[in-house]
């Protein structure tokens, strides 16, 4: 189909009901509203589908967790306060081995903080989230166009995995309007998954639980997961890289803030200074391998959030040692421009003598 | 020989964990009946809660999943509408119910999510030792109100019932008990009507079954029993709460 022009919070709700998603609950926050609204109007109306607007958002996740166990493609959304209190049916999600989209148009924390946008919710979403020994996927789109596609690829992997996922976007992806093309029709069938519970027809009943009182069976369900997540590390690692062959200065950088990056990077070329771009898609599975392989060729690493720094710790846990690693970051919600990280870039270019 | 008596089908060959005396045994014997005499194992999904009943999954003989504390209706909404196909059943508690799921509650209840929630009220919280729950009469003696609950501390027991059938989705709430042969008999019943409610699509149903909990409330069963009748339904009397179904009763 030709392009349109969308606010990203809508293009998840089109992406999402294009890749089959049946059951919405969700609960309004800022700025992820557009969401909801959209799933009201197009897909409360679509036969067999279901929006409901929740009493809170534990409420919304446990309706997913509700319609995860009943076998179908199912979504939630929130914003940064609101994705803290889903953290209780995430974990039961993660235990029970199913299927979930959860989106995160994160704003500025702690607590209340602001409705800008940030991405100061990278550990909560990288490190498991709510109690218990687990992993969610976690996706960093960067463009409305992205939010569409990683819409669609994260209900793929949510049922290829039977692991809830998490779309890490933040304020201003989902309020900022692009063209964006949407490659998917609604898919006529959708995989049967094996453990959804539909009344006990013709087979012996199922249980899905997650209470497991002897610790050495509980031990072997974290063994379980355990080995779900070393696979997925394998498989599912994404990332993009950005004028990075001869990089002597490699900024890593994820979603919105990886724009700003390359608007910064253009300007350090244009300058003469040779800098590249790490953006890892795949937040959860970090792009670890991929910072071992740059630092062979180069030891310098800025890494640029909209937070206080989180995502660097990942680069630092991948480079062992074998390379320094810089940061700038700006919390709150302030949206750092291009011209101020180029003013970072060049200073660390120069200080360290790359020039 | 005429057989009279026997385990129904939807109830595995699994004994009970649970205290002598106490009534979720019975309550669920009363629901697997029901489940096989309304032909209800093919399409039933049960979810029980945290706490004593949690372990109902080993013991009926149909899909169940567990919910997070407090928010079965929740989970429960969300099956129902993914598949309404389904008969759903929430199994749920008094500190599960009427305290942290309180809301989740009212809230499937006003929507008229056309489920049942079987509500176990033994007035304290069983699994975790015997604290106070939102029913705790006044003046009961829990381990968490050692000189007996008291008004002005700790507010008076809720009634969670009488509030749900304030909204207009909910069609049929009914409180019972299960203290002698005759109420057992009359919960059947309810129970029987409540699931018939979501079968006709009319909206939500809920049953309030006064239980004993004789370990907890350090009584023998007999006591239990008895104290059921002499305080407990004095503070939740039994009868029907509300119905709007336009259903005569079942039997």
């Amino acid at each position: 189909m030709a392009k349109v022009l969308m606010d990203g919070n809508s293009a998840i709700g089109e992406a999402a009901i294009r890749a089959g998603c049946q059951c919405y609950f969700g609960y309004p926050i800022t700025p992820q509203n557009e969401l909801p609204e959209y799933m009201a109007a197009h897909l409360s109306r679509k036969k067999g589908c279901t929006f409901i607007q929740a009493e809170s958002e534990v409420a919304a996740i446990s309706m997913v967790h509700g319609a995860s166990l009943a076998g179908v493609r199912t979504m939630t959304s929130s914003s940064s306060p609101g994705i803290s209190l889903k953290q209780e049916g995430i974990s039961y999600l993660a235990a029970s081995e199913l299927a979930a989209v959860i989106v995160n148009m994160s704003r500025g924390g702690p607590a209340l903080g602001s409705i800008a946008a940030s991405q100061s919710d990278y550990f909560q979403s990288t490190r498991g989230g709510g109690h218990g020994d687990y992993r969610t996927i976690v996706l960093g789109p960067s463009s409305v166009q992205e939010l569409a596609d990683l819409t669609h690829r994260a209900f793929d992997l949510a049922d290829k995995y039977r692991i809830p996922v998490i779309i890490l976007g933040d304020g201003m992806l989902g309020q900022m309007k692009e063209p964006v093309e949407f490659k998917h029709e609604v898919p006529e069938e959708l995989p049967v998954r094996s453990n959804a519970l539909r009344g006990a027809k013709g087979r012996p009943s199922r249980i899905v639980k997650t209470l497991v009182s002897d610790p050495v069976e509980l031990e072997e369900l974290n063994w379980s997961l355990f080995r779900k997540y070393q696979l997925i590390k394998k498989e599912e690692v994404t990332y993009e890289t950005f004028m990075i062959e001869d990089a002597k200065l490699i900024v890593v950088a994820f979603g919105i803030a990886a724009r700003i990056a390359k608007g910064a990077i253009k300007r350090a070329r244009a300058n003469g200074l040779e800098v590249g771009l790490l953006r890892p898609i795949t937040l959860w599975p970090f792009p670890s391998e991929k910072v071992q392989e740059l630092a062979k060729r180069t030891k310098f690493f800025l890494t640029f959030e909209m937070n206080m720094g989180q995502m660097i710790e990942d680069v630092q846990l991948a480079l062992e040692g074998k390379g320094e690693v810089f940061f700038y970051g700006r919390p709150g919600g302030v949206i750092p421009t291009p011209s101020e990280v180029l003013r970072v870039v060049s200073r660390l270019y120069y200080q360290k003598g790359l020039k | 020989m005429k057989k009279v008596y026997t385990r129904p089908e939807s109830l595995k060959r699994v004994p009970f964990h649970y205290c002598p005396g106490c009534g979720h045994s019975i309550v669920h014997r009363l629901m697997a009946e029901l489940i096989d005499e309304m032909k209800l194992r093919d399409k039933a999904i049960g979810i029980p809660p945290c706490g004593c009943a949690v372990f109902a999954y080993h013991y009926f003989d149909v899909d169940m999943a567990e919910a997070a504390h407090g928010r079965g209706a929740a989970v429960a909404t969300g099956m129902k509408r993914a598949f309404p196909e389904a008969i759903v059943l929430s199994y749920q508690g008094d500190g599960d119910l009427a305290a942290i799921g309180t809301a989740e509650t009212i809230h499937a209840a006003n929507r008229g999510e056309k489920i049942t929630i079987i509500f176990v009220n033994n007035a304290v919280y069983a699994m975790t030792g015997g604290q106070m729950a939102p029913t705790t009469l006044l003046a009961q003696v829990t381990t968490t109100t050692p000189y007996g609950r008291d008004v002005v501390m700790e507010g008076a027991p809720i009634k969670i019932s009488e509030m749900l059938a304030l909204t207009k989705g909910a069609v049929y709430i009914e409180r019972t008990a299960v203290n002698s042969p005759a109420n057992i008999r009359k919960t059947k019943k309810a129970i029987r009507k409540a699931f018939q409610t979501q079968i006709d699509g009319l909206g939500f149903s809920l049953v309030e079954i006064l239980s004993p909990c004789p370990v907890n409330w350090k009584m023998s069963p007999l006591e239990a029993w008895q104290w059921i009748d002499k305080e407990m339904t004095k503070e939740f009397p039994l009868g029907v709460i509300k119905d709007t179904t336009g259903k005569e009763d079942a039997d």
